[in-house]
């Protein structure tokens, strides 16, 4: 059931929408492995490489590390590549993902969100991804199905452009499973916003160049330099990219968002789904006067400081929900949000919430309670596990 | 907004069923999500799906936990599975059996309705006497009961959700079962 018309609204899974995003952006070289709640991502691609919808080629292989490594070796050869990935699949190619960014090779990657093991877990939550942050990848964290597919192309866009590669998160099951209506854009607008990739430097025997030398002490240093601008401009071109995404096909999503923020005394602070479920509740609590507002974080590398720092400049509270724990310390956003926040002149008290691990429920009660809590304390606490059994 | 679980077994087609559902009312221009409970399935255990939908986008993502529909795909279920678990009062429970709905007498507060999909299913020569898919049978017997969407408009998202050597079977079983359904009296309520 592969599609044949673009342009057209349909209802599809969050993990096949990743596969039209794919298709869209007429990538040339596939490589994955199957893991559950990803499989079904590369089960749609395969389909579309063997029946000819999209002209690709897909590369078996026998482990995530293979897959990224053929990919970097695609990639250098001036293809454009994509893999998709979860938890243990995603921690095995941790080397070659250090490789893809280190050589500056614009890769595209899903990652669905799900909780690494042991305990096993096929369930959602953010501690995959997140270990792979100081990697050099660009991390974007996706709340519909429709920003799903849009972030695809769009990281393309980006990556092409910074040379830097890119990776989508969507959470398992509750995108990932989860089908809903989404407007597949018109192959010939996506082939103008994005044209082929063209590489400046590629592996090419009529043009023979050195890839992967050693660098020396006297230049290591330049090139990791190099790579933290690329982040950096890289923000500009997320910006860039989703301006000239609304202007073709009506849709934008911001580095980060802010809903109904502007004079909350309280903001929440969400990445993925929860976001989602979050909007109805701020709703609810705004019909009822309550000065509550949401901050979506949405690209996470590079992460946006002086965007948050703008967003809740004027809150007297903040309460982030991280979705992921770096035992021994807190909730990464919170604590990025943090750092972001330390040398602004005015700071708002922040609190960190714990919440959804190995795919526990987040629910509007769940969110409620989280600004309640907030709402109720003078002074900050920096991680509250919500919902524990002690 | 409306919300629906399926009760099923791992085999049967629930999540196939809240996604043709959904497919049918996103044509006639409803906002819909449908997933499966989220987790690991094995043929033959009690699954769960569910579907959502709205006039407006919807935005809450967790799993559904007070349907205000549920649907049985296997009558064996009501011995092994809370079905009606958080239900609404004055919820509608459709569930595939031979049985007058009167006689699910520790149901009589909901809205009982009953239709013989197994064998419905059986006779269109779907699955086997045994393990009989009965997923598209129940959603027509679903829309004559809760008249949420057409029965053409079904028939359509029947035709775009399975292979096509099946399409007319699922589409003659499902016209069957929407003329079968038994619907309990509503001023027993």
């Amino acid at each position: 059931m592969t599609p044949t018309l673009t342009g057209t609204k349909k209802v599809v899974t969050g993990n096949h929408a990743v596969s039209y995003g794919a298709m869209l952006a007429r990538v040339q070289v596939i490589s994955a492995y199957p893991i559950t709640p990803q499989t079904q991502i590369v089960e749609l691609l395969s389909e579309m490489c063997a029946n000819g919808t999209l002209r690709a080629k897909f590369i078996k292989v026998e482990s995530e590390h293979s897959a990224m490594a053929a990919l970097v070796g695609a990639a250098s050869a001036g293809a454009r590549t994509f893999t998709a990935t979860s938890a243990h699949g995603l921690a095995l190619m941790h080397e070659m993902l250090h490789w893809a960014a280190g050589a500056r090779l614009p890769i595209v990657m899903a990652n669905v969100n799900r909780a690494m093991g042991p305990p096993w877990s096929v369930w959602t939550d953010q501690n995959d991804s997140l270990s792979q942050r100081d990697v050099g990848w660009m991390q974007v964290y996706c709340e519909s199905n429709q920003e799903v597919l849009d972030t695809v192309i769009q990281a393309y866009k980006v990556a092409e452009t910074v040379l830097m590669p890119a990776m989508l998160v969507l959470d398992a099951f509750v995108l990932s499973h989860t089908a809903e209506q989404i407007e597949i854009p018109d192959q010939a607008l996506v082939d103008r916003y994005l044209p082929p990739y063209q590489p400046v430097y590629k592996l090419d025997v009529s043009d023979p160049r050195s890839f992967g030398a050693l660098a020396p002490p006297d230049l290591y240093m330049e090139l990791r330099y190099k790579m933290h601008k690329a982040m950096e401009d890289a923000l500009t071109e997320w910006a860039r990219a989703d301006e000239e995404y609304y202007e073709l096909f009506g849709r934008r999503y911001g580095l980060i968002e802010p809903y109904r923020a502007d004079d909350a005394d309280l903001i929440l602070v969400t990445s993925g789904t929860v976001t989602s479920t979050a909007r109805d509740v701020i709703d609810e609590l705004r019909a009822a006067g309550r000065r509550v507002g949401l901050l979506k974080i949405r690209v996470f590398r590079p992460f946006p400081a002086q965007l948050v720092r703008e967003a809740l400049a004027n809150a007297q509270k903040v309460a982030v929900i991280d979705r992921n724990i770096s035992f021994g310390m807190g909730g990464i956003f919170a604590q990025e949000i943090k750092s972001a926040l330390y040398n602004a002149p005015d700071r708002p008290l922040i609190f960190g919430f714990v919440a959804g691990l190995g795919g526990r429920d987040i629910t509007p009660t769940v969110i409620r309670e989280i600004i309640e809590y907030t709402e109720s304390r003078d002074e900050p606490e920096d991680l509250i596990w919500v919902g524990v059994k002690r | 907004m409306i919300e629906v679980r399926f009760h099923g077994r791992g085999g049967q087609g629930a999540v196939v069923a809240s996604e043709i559902l959904a497919t049918a009312l996103f044509k006639e221009g409803k906002f819909v999500q449908a997933f499966p409970a989220f987790g690991v399935e094995r043929r033959g255990a009690p699954v769960m799906a569910f579907l959502r939908f709205d006039d407006a986008p919807i935005r809450r993502r967790c799993q559904i936990y007070e349907p205000d529909h549920v649907v049985v795909l296997d009558p064996t279920l009501l011995l092994a599975v809370d079905v009606t678990a958080g239900l609404k009062p004055h919820g509608t429970i459709l569930i595939n059996s031979d049985s007058p709905p009167e006689s699910f007498t520790a149901l009589q507060k909901f809205l009982v309705a009953t239709v013989p999909a197994g064998e419905i299913a059986v006779a269109h020569n779907l699955g086997t006497r045994t393990n009989p898919i009965v997923n598209t049978a129940i959603l027509g017997a679903f829309a004559h009961l809760t008249g949420f969407v057409h029965l053409e408009t079904l028939l359509e998202a029947i035709a775009e959700k399975v292979p096509e050597r099946q399409r007319e079977r699922n589409q003659a079983a499902a016209r069957a079962a929407y003329e079968a359904v038994k619907i309990m009296e509503r001023s027993a309520l």
